[in-house]
């Protein structure tokens, strides 16, 4: 526990960021944001928000948890437990907790002191639900004329699959992920989880932080409609590209690529442990041979040129894989990257937990939560060098902050009616 | 409802990034930057990766440079010229937004660091994008997809579990990055406007594909269990370990169908057993079966095979097509595995008017490409222009610092731009 902690501290001294910290601002710093959302496409937005210094409350009920409290695991120690959820606390850390019952109208009209309060709403139910509930973008301009409203759903607002209900893991096949992904003599593997939704959730960051550059330039705020599905086409461009001029679907091909040998997963020492080669032109084959003790590969005819290389592919693959199974991933990435050629561990997630390079950046934030105890949070992909991020609390318990958000952040203070 | 402007029209980005970083630039581009891609004289090698228009090897057809280029001008310049630095100098002091893919250190050697150019223009914004970060252990080690996919785990949790674990076919993790650069970019922007502080963003390809891998993490944090690749199966769902399979061969291809349970998913499986039923292939077991008590947290794997095994039949019997439909008619939940081919022919992408049609004048053809996925109600996306060609726009952003068509020429002689 005193390690991380102060594995935290030497990061931000490392990188000089002590006395700015101090100091500085972070981006969203008096952002309010409000999250009619669950699961993971619309919260994990506000997460990335919350992480650089926005205000972001959650809002759930007692009669509707948040989707990852109840029907997902893992939960601590396999029980389940509304507080207990792994899935929505890595969704939701440094944000505050409300519960409001959106079908009482008391309710409906507590929300909207929320949306007064707040500069950003993020939802992701079903298109048309908020609109029922009496809070459809209109009403919230009434109570809020500048509000931005980020709704996010699997097909968009508009069009004649609006209302289609979806999970992220069957929109990773709609978009034509899982087709692409396995090897071509057994069946398409499925993506992990709600693969599209995170994709959808970089493009919400996006969306969001543009809107508040708008808003910044014009006083103005706007409505924001965003199809997963369509964020998730932006990854498959090529491969449109390719159908659209060359006739051509992408076929799932393992780990071959069309330019490059080997390219490939090779087995190492220990168990379910393997290691990645990438090796796309002749400098790389030949430090890859002197890695491999193996000189003589350099010259072989079957070896020596790409297209050599490509045509005599299965040879490749196992000369390379007699080496690799002699040794440690570890030993595999180490020694041919120190080398100059493209190498990997295919890392689990508990080497994720312990590689180096993540630790450095302090990606893994620790975070000790009532129920859960220690766990950690996810930092961002990106480290900025004046307007460091911060994660320092948990995903908030159901309702935990309904005291400090009602009573203290609401500027009427006013404790409205609400079952809690 | 007033009108939609342009957001970044006053922003100038120079874009120094190779593959790895091509879509940062195209999403500053699609939300209205004056993005300038930067090449060495005589393009990138970028150009030369994947496939190519109509399959012609030519560095100026080349279909992942199109995919992630568009929305920017091209020029080229060697900066590692006295007079290329120069040059490079006085396009940062009107740039706003400077990208890079170089390895960690390579711009220090050449005096053009964030240190550097900062002190010339103080506000500027410099996103740096490297496989694993500008420091720490594994800051020199160098990237692909395939190498990204394997350290950031996400290789962990694909593939069949008795085979070795796969990428997806089509690399994903050069967007992920791009992305993610995109979003650190534009939070820096926004801080930028909001204090007049410039600074320097650090983008990790590796935690950037992590983010790939969704909830998985936690299993391991929490529990100490190993999220691992599980084929066309998925895992998680349930606390007896039971396996869901999530991808069943069809007629003409596969559909992604998943046992649920909750509102969703009970009605789902009920109105499937009916469609079953209309063509007599519901087994009694399953036309008896009581979904209310159906409950897939606690469900065993001797259930699950019971009820896959009838599907696995009769899904043999229906095309894609009939599946999307009847799911679309009847609210449930599963897709078809779609292709290029049923991505451009989806009706609910033509209705939202994804595609746009632009015109490579160069080629003689207009190509299809998708436009931005994010609809404003304030903000203009468009497709402003297609990719660059090499050194396409020298003359017109040279002119722009000053220098005139003889220059230009001395400029290419010198292999300079």
């Amino acid at each position: 526990m005193l390690s991380e902690e102060l594995l935290g501290g030497i990061f931000f001294y490392t990188l000089g960021f002590v006395t700015i910290m101090e100091t500085t601002r972070q981006v969203f710093e008096g952002i309010n944001v409000v999250e009619f959302a669950a699961i993971a496409a619309g919260p994990v937005i506000g997460k990335h928000l919350a992480d650089h210094g926005a205000r972001v409350v959650h809002v759930e009920s007692y009669e509707r948890p948040d989707g990852f409290r109840q029907n997902y695991p893992p939960y601590k120690d396999n029980k389940p437990g509304l507080n207990r959820s792994g899935a929505f606390g890595i969704c939701n850390n440094n944000k505050y907790g409300v519960t409001i019952n959106l079908k009482a109208k008391e309710g409906v009209d507590l929300a909207k002191e929320l949306i007064q309060w707040a500069d950003i709403v993020i939802e992701n139910f079903t298109p048309g639900t908020l609109k029922k509930l009496g809070l459809g973008y209109e009403e919230m301009k009434e109570v809020n004329p500048d509000i931005i409203l980020l709704s996010t759903c699997n097909q968009g607002q508009t069009g004649p699959h609006a209302l289609h209900p979806g999970f992220g893991s069957h929109l990773s096949s709609l978009c034509g992920f899982t087709y692409m992904t396995g090897y071509p003599d057994r069946l398409p593997c499925i993506l992990y989880g709600p693969y599209v939704d995170h994709i959808g959730v970089g493009y919400g960051v996006i969306a969001a932080v543009a809107a508040l550059e708008h808003r910044r330039r014009t006083g103005a705020g706007q409505f924001i409609d965003l199809a997963q599905y369509e964020a998730g086409v932006q990854f498959m461009i090529p491969a449109l590209l390719e159908y659209s001029i060359n006739h051509r679907v992408v076929e799932r091909d393992g780990n071959r690529h069309s330019f490059a040998a080997p390219h490939n997963t090779y087995p190492c020492k220990g168990d379910d442990r393997w290691c990645v080669i990438s090796v796309f032109n002749d400098e790389e084959w030949k430090a890859l041979c002197k890695c491999m003790g193996r000189d003589e590969l350099i010259s072989d005819p079957k070896f020596k040129t790409r297209p050599a290389r490509k045509e005599y592919e299965d040879e490749v693959d196992q000369e390379v894989g007699k080496w690799t199974s002699r040794l440690t991933a570890e030993e595999v990435f180490k020694k041919l990257q120190d080398n100059g050629v493209k190498a990997g561990i295919v890392q689990t997630i508990a080497d994720l937990f312990a590689d180096p390079q993540l630790k450095h950046r302090g990606f893994w934030a620790p975070v000790d939560h009532p129920e859960v105890g220690r766990c950690h949070a996810e930092g961002p992909p990106f480290a900025f060098s004046k307007t460091p991020f911060k994660i320092d609390r948990p995903a908030p318990m159901i309702g935990e902050h309904n005291e400090l958000v009602f009573k203290t952040f609401l500027p009427a203070g006013k404790k409205a009616q609400r079952r809690d | 409802m007033e009108e939609k402007i342009k957001l970044l029209k006053d922003c100038r980005v120079l874009d120094f990034t190779n593959e790895t970083g091509f879509l940062c630039g195209k999403i500053l581009g699609d939300l209205g930057a004056d993005v300038i891609k930067v090449e060495k004289p005589g393009g990138d090698e970028s150009r030369n990766l994947g496939s190519f228009y109509k399959d012609i090897p030519d560095p100026e057809k080349n279909l992942y440079w199109f995919s992630y280029n568009h929305n920017k001008r091209g020029i080229t310049l060697n900066i590692e010229t006295e007079t290329g630095k120069e040059i490079l100098l006085k396009l940062v002091g009107k740039t706003d937004i400077f990208l890079e893919t170089f390895p960690p250190g390579y711009l220090k050697k050449l005096g053009l660091d964030y240190a550097a150019l900062s002190k010339i223009n103080p506000q500027l914004i410099m996103t740096s994008i490297t496989t694993f970060g500008q420091s720490g252990p594994y800051k020199d080690y160098k990237g692909s997809d395939l190498v990204l996919t394997a350290m950031s785990g996400f290789m962990s949790v694909l593939g069949d579990a008795d085979k070795p674990p796969v990428r997806p076919t089509l690399p994903q993790s050069y967007v992920w990055i791009g992305m993610h650069a995109a979003e650190g970019t534009l939070m820096a922007y926004y801080h930028r406007g909001m204090t007049g502080e410039g600074q320097h963003v650090d983008v990790s390809g590796q935690a950037g594909v992590t983010w790939a891998l969704s909830i998985a993490p936690s299993f391991y944090d929490l529990n100490r269990e190993l999220p691992t690749r599980a084929g066309s199966f998925i895992t998680g769902r349930s606390i007896t370990g039971a396996i869901l399979r999530a991808v069943y061969p069809c007629k003409d291809g596969y559909l992604a169908y998943i046992i649920y349970g909750g509102p969703a998913g009970i009605r789902t499986n009920k109105r499937l057993v009916e469609w079953m039923d209309s063509k007599g292939m519901a087994p009694d077991y399953l036309k008896n079966k009581d979904w209310s008590k159906f409950d897939i947290a606690t469900v065993t794997q001797e259930e699950i095979d019971q009820l896959e095994q009838a599907y696995m039949k009769f899904f043999k019997t229906v095309t894609k097509e009939e599946f999307f439909k009847y799911v679309l008619e009847n609210d449930m939940l599963g897709y078809p595995l779609a292709t290029a081919k049923e991505l451009l022919e989806d009706e609910q992408l033509k209705a939202r008017g994804l595609w746009q049609e632009v015109e490579h004048e160069e080629l003689g053809t207009t190509i299809t490409y998708p436009a931005f996925s994010t609809k404003f109600s304030s903000i203009a996306c468009g497709f402003w222009r297609r990719a660059p060609l090499i050194g396409e726009h020298n003359e017109e952003v040279y002119g722009e610092i000053g220098l005139n068509n003889s220059d230009i020429l001395r400029l290419k002689k010198a292999d300079v731009i």
